[in-house]
C-alpha cells in the first residue's frame, strides 16, 4: 500500500507544480485586457488554491509558454500550466484565434485544456470555441462555484492518468504470494489485488 | 458609536443598495473572496473599477463630440468595455444603462445613444458616492464587518 501511495504521489507532482506546503497545484494561466477581471479571477484561482500567471493579451500568453515563435524551447519546465483561462473580446488576438493557435500546436501544448470566458451569451460563438476544442465556454461574471467546478474537472483527468500509470508501474514490480496455505505475519510491500483501487480512490477523494 | 450599531448601519446600507437595485449577486461574490490576509479586496476592485470607468466615460464623450457621423462601432466597443467592468463589480443598473445605450448603437440612433449616456453617467456618479460611504463607514467599523470567508 505504502508502494503505491509513493509512486502515485511521485506521478502527480510530475503533472502538478508542487506549492511551498508540498501539495501538488494546478497552474493556471489567465488572459484578459480588463484590469478589473484580472484582478478579480487572480484572487478566484488563489482562493480555490491555484498558482496563477496573468497576462494581459494573447501576444503575452503565447510568449508566457513560448509558442510565439521568438523566444522558442528555453527549458519552460517551471511554467507548467493546468489550464488555460482566456476572455473572448480582447483587442488584437482574441481568445479565440488564443485557442486555434493552442490547438494547432503538435506539441504536448495542445493538451492543455482552454476555456473561454465572455460576457455575452451568443450561441454561435459558443458553438464555434467548442468546436476548436474548448473545455468550456463560462459566462462572465465569473463564480467561486465555476472555478471550483473546473479544478475538479481538471484534477479528475490529472488523477485518471496517473492511476494508469501506477497500475502499469505496480503490475511489473515482483510481488508473489507465497505459495503454502499458512498465513504469514509478515506483510507483503504491495498487493497487485483489486484492492489496488481503493488507497487511489481514497486518494481521489482527498484532491 | 459602538461595535454593533456600526455593524447594523452597514448591513443596512448594503441592503438598502440591493433594494434600490444598484447592486447584484456580484457584489456579494466579491465579498466572498475577501479574508483576513486580503480584507479591502472588494473596495480594491471598486477603485480599479473607477479608473477604468473615468477613462472609458472620457473617451466616450469624446468619441459622442466627434458628429458627423457617430462611430458607433467604436461607440460600442468602449461601452462593451464599461459594461464589463460595471458587471464585475456588480453594478446593476449601471450594466443596465450601458446594455440601453448599445442598442442604440446598433440601431444608429445617436439621439439615443446621447441620452442614455447622460442618463449612465448620472448612475454611476450615484453609485459611487454610495459606495465610497459605504465602504468608509466599513473601513471605521474595521475589518471584520466587511470579510466574509471564514479560515
Amino acid at each position: 500500500m505504502a508502494i503505491t501511495g509513493e509512486i502515485f504521489r511521485q506521478n502527480l507532482t510530475e503533472l502538478l507544480e508542487e506549492s511551498p506546503s508540498g501539495s501538488p497545484e494546478l497552474h493556471v494561466l489567465a488572459v484578459d485586457d480588463s484590469l478589473v477581471d484580472r484582478h478579480v479571477i487572480e484572487r478566484l484561482l488563489k482562493v480555490s488554491s491555484c498558482k496563477v500567471t496573468v497576462v494581459e493579451s494573447g501576444r503575452r500568453a503565447l510568449q508566457y509558454l513560448g509558442l510565439d515563435g521568438e523566444t522558442g524551447s528555453l527549458g519552460l519546465d517551471s511554467t507548467k500550466v493546468n489550464l488555460i483561462m482566456t476572455d473572448y473580446s480582447m483587442p488584437g488576438m482574441t481568445g479565440y484565434e488564443l485557442l486555434k493557435k493552442i490547438k494547432q500546436e503538435s506539441s504536448m501544448f495542445r493538451e492543455i485544456p482552454v476555456v473561454i470566458m465572455s460576457s455575452e451569451n451568443v450561441l454561435t460563438r459558443i458553438d464555434r470555441c467548442l468546436e476548436e476544442g474548448a473545455e468550456e465556454f463560462l459566462l462572465k461574471p465569473i463564480k467561486l462555484s465555476d472555478v471550483r467546478r473546473l479544478k475538479d474537472f481538471i484534477m479528475k483527468g490529472k488523477v485518471k492518468e496517473v492511476e494508469k500509470k501506477s497500475l502499469k508501474r505496480v503490475r511489473s514490480i515482483d510481488c508473489s504470494p507465497p505459495l503454502s496455505a499458512t498465513y504469514s505475519p509478515i506483510s507483503l510491500p504491495c498487493d497487485p489485488s483489486p484492492s489496488l483501487l481503493s488507497p487511489l480512490s481514497s486518494k481521489k477523494a482527498r484532491l | 458609536m459602538d461595535r454593533n450599531q456600526s455593524r447594523r448601519q452597514i448591513a443596512a446600507m448594503k441592503q438598502s443598495l440591493f433594494d434600490q437595485g444598484l447592486l447584484d449577486e456580484q457584489f456579494i461574490q466579491l465579498e466572498e473572496l475577501q479574508d483576513d490576509a486580503n480584507p479591502n479586496f472588494v473596495e480594491e476592485i471598486v477603485t480599479l473599477h473607477y479608473r477604468d470607468s473615468s477613462r472609458l466615460i472620457s473617451s466616450i464623450d469624446q468619441a459622442l463630440k466627434e458628429r458627423n457621423p457617430l462611430d458607433f462601432n467604436k461607440l460600442d466597443t468602449l461601452m462593451h468595455q464599461f459594461k464589463g467592468s460595471s458587471s464585475s463589480i456588480g453594478a446593476k443598473k449601471v450594466k443596465a444603462e450601458c446594455n440601453l445605450f448599445r442598442e442604440y448603437c446598433r440601431a444608429g440612433n445617436a439621439e439615443g445613444c446621447m441620452r442614455s449616456f447622460q442618463q449612465l453617467k448620472k448612475e454611476y456618479a450615484a453609485l459611487r458616492k454610495k459606495l465610497e460611504a459605504y465602504f468608509q463607514l466599513a473601513r471605521q467599523a474595521g475589518p471584520q464587518e466587511t470579510a466574509c470567508r471564514s479560515k
